[in-house]
């Protein structure tokens, strides 16, 4: 079968795209295998102000799956858009910049700047904390999304996606104000927040306290915001949330997402995305899937 | 660096937690400081787990590892003709292309097996080695130095064996032409601070939580005075001078 599929105009090879933060810029995994076989990569987060990220622990197990506080560490969007870009695009797969942001301005200016480059797509992560509200993430209340995804609407000249955060008050609420106020496509979930505490030292594990929790635990849940979304909106969806094999990818399809992006199995088998990619070929043709529009949000 | 599928070939256990695994090399290169992540799992743990070279002869890989949770538990409980998957080698090691005349090796507990693999080619380079061992209480390793240093001192801090107190003690920097060490953050302070006042070189090997082990994720950066880099690919080596300021 022919496992290609087309986004906001984007043709996709395959609908297995790397999850931002887990891949880099696809360089490293690229020494392993051949990234060019992936249906795209989302870059690592990037922001208008370079980021040095967070101190203390930023990785750590958890019961099927682990927790990340990176915070962001990135060379900022304008080195991404002066060098990283062109790097990335010796891939032959398509080319998506995430962008994260503290307050909207910086959000603006960064899409009017990833607007002029030579990328693919622009995955808007509205999880970050906005400073101008105590830190409170945009992407918690509907409202708020509304805002910063309509301001970059104005400037940005890319497909447009917005990757949603599970932590939302009410994720279809918020799905349906980001479609309105602009966005192409959407991603989601991104990641959960959680706690880990350290026993011994009586402290939480992380420095900022809650860390975002990923991998196969938060499949399930993934699946069905996933689901509850694909049922509302018309934009296309990519899902995300725990994807480590092609019967994962294939179970968020039928949920009605027409990508997924891959994150936390890249790190327990480095070769997941290219595996994924090879075993959804047989897995399709095993279950006797000629075309995506047969099970694309089937239930 | 590789990813590959590979067989234990022997496991043994030195002390009440410290074990050593031996896995085929199936061809990957392995150089003196460098690491590989270890897998024994397929989705009962999230993670690899990042171990560093002990020992690399022509068809093998040494891992000596203590147990200290879940992943170095199921390591500890392969035995031969088990499959483990190896990714590696892994990041950047001591630099012995610069090497010379006399070297130090100063390593801690954990830190020290690192240390044997880097004894082994900085001889094999002509480099002759001393190397500094400390150990909490019982001693381990230290034969594996024998064929590879001029002198091996050794110290416990709570043991019967060696010098009674800190291994830092005895270091003289100012006979080497460099330091390498490897241990517990605190010692290295301690090493690089000797070394900085006699302006010695010294390398330092650091430790660090990570998930990719390739540079990726950004899980194990570090702050330098040469800016944030990467335990696992611009490290885990790094020159003492950007680690710690004197």
């Amino acid at each position: 079968m022919d496992l290609s599929t087309t986004i906001n105009g984007i043709r996709f090879k395959n609908p297995i795209v790397a999850a931002s933060g887990t891949f880099g810029f696809g360089d490293e995994y690229n020494e392993l295998y051949d990234v060019s076989c992936l249906g795209g990569i989302s870059s690592k987060g990037l922001t208008w102000i370079p980021k040095e990220g967070n101190e203390g622990i930023r990785v750590y197990e958890t019961a099927s799956g682990m927790m990340n506080s990176v915070g962001l560490q990135n060379p900022g969007v304008r080195a991404f858009v002066e060098e990283g870009v062109a790097k990335m695009r010796r891939f032959d797969t398509v080319l998506i910049a995430n962008m994260g942001g503290s307050c909207i301005d910086d959000y603006v200016a960064g899409a009017e700047l990833l607007s002029n480059a030579d990328i693919d797509m622009l995955e808007l992560n509205i999880s970050c904390p906005n400073v101008k509200s105590g830190g409170m993430a945009f992407g918690l209340k509907a409202n708020v999304a509304r805002e910063v995804v309509a301001a970059v609407r104005e400037v940005c000249r890319k497909p447009l996606i917005v990757k949603l955060s599970p932590n939302a008050e009410d994720i279809v609420e918020m799905a349906l104000a980001c479609e309105e106020a602009g966005a192409d496509s959407l991603s989601l979930v991104n990641t959960f927040q959680a706690l880990a505490i350290d026993i011994h030292r009586r402290k939480p594990v992380f420095n900022n306290v809650y860390a975002g929790l990923s991998g196969p635990a938060i499949k399930p849940i993934a699946l069905r915001m996933v689901h509850a979304v694909c049922k509302r909106v018309n934009v296309p969806v990519f899902g995300i949330g725990g994807i480590a094999t092609a019967e994962d990818a294939l179970e968020f399809i039928m949920a009605g997402a027409t990508a997924v992006q891959v994150g936390t199995a890249n790190f327990n088998d480095p070769l997941a995305g290219q595996r994924i990619v090879n075993d959804l070929q047989t897995l399709c043709e095993k279950e006797g899937i000629t075309r995506w529009e047969e099970v694309r949000g089937c239930l | 660096m590789k990813y590959f599928d590979s067989t234990v070939i022997s496991q043994s256990r030195l002390t009440d937690d410290i074990y050593v695994l031996v896995a085929e090399r199936n061809g990957a290169d392995a150089h003196a400081g460098q690491f590989f992540m270890l897998k024994a799992w397929e989705h009962e743990l999230t993670l690899m787990r990042p171990i560093s070279i002990f020992k690399a002869d022509e068809h093998t890989l040494h891992f000596m590892y203590r147990v200290v949770g879940q992943g170095t538990r199921k390591l500890s409980g392969l035995k031969a003709g088990d499959p483990i998957s190896l990714l590696g080698a892994l990041g950047t090691g001591y630099p012995l292309d610069q090497a010379a005349g006399r070297v130090a090796l100063v390593g801690g507990g954990l830190g020290i097996p690192p240390l044997c693999q880097t004894a082994k080619e900085l001889t094999a380079k002509g480099v002759l080695v001393d190397a500094y061992l400390g150990y909490r209480d019982d001693l381990f390793a230290m034969e594996e130095f024998e064929p590879h240093c001029a002198n091996i001192f050794a110290s416990t801090e709570v043991g019967e064996e060696g010098y009674r107190g800190y291994i830092t003690d005895l270091l003289t920097p100012e006979k080497y032409d460099a330091v390498y060490t490897c241990g517990p953050e605190v010692m290295m302070r301690k090493v690089a601070a000797l070394c900085a006042e006699q302006k010695t070189p010294c390398w330092c090997s650091m430790e660090h939580r990570m998930a990719c082990g390739i540079g990726a994720c950004l899980g194990c950066s570090i702050k330098t005075a040469d800016g944030m880099k990467r335990v696992c690919k611009e490290g885990p080596v790094f020159p003492a001078n950007i680690l710690f300021q004197q």
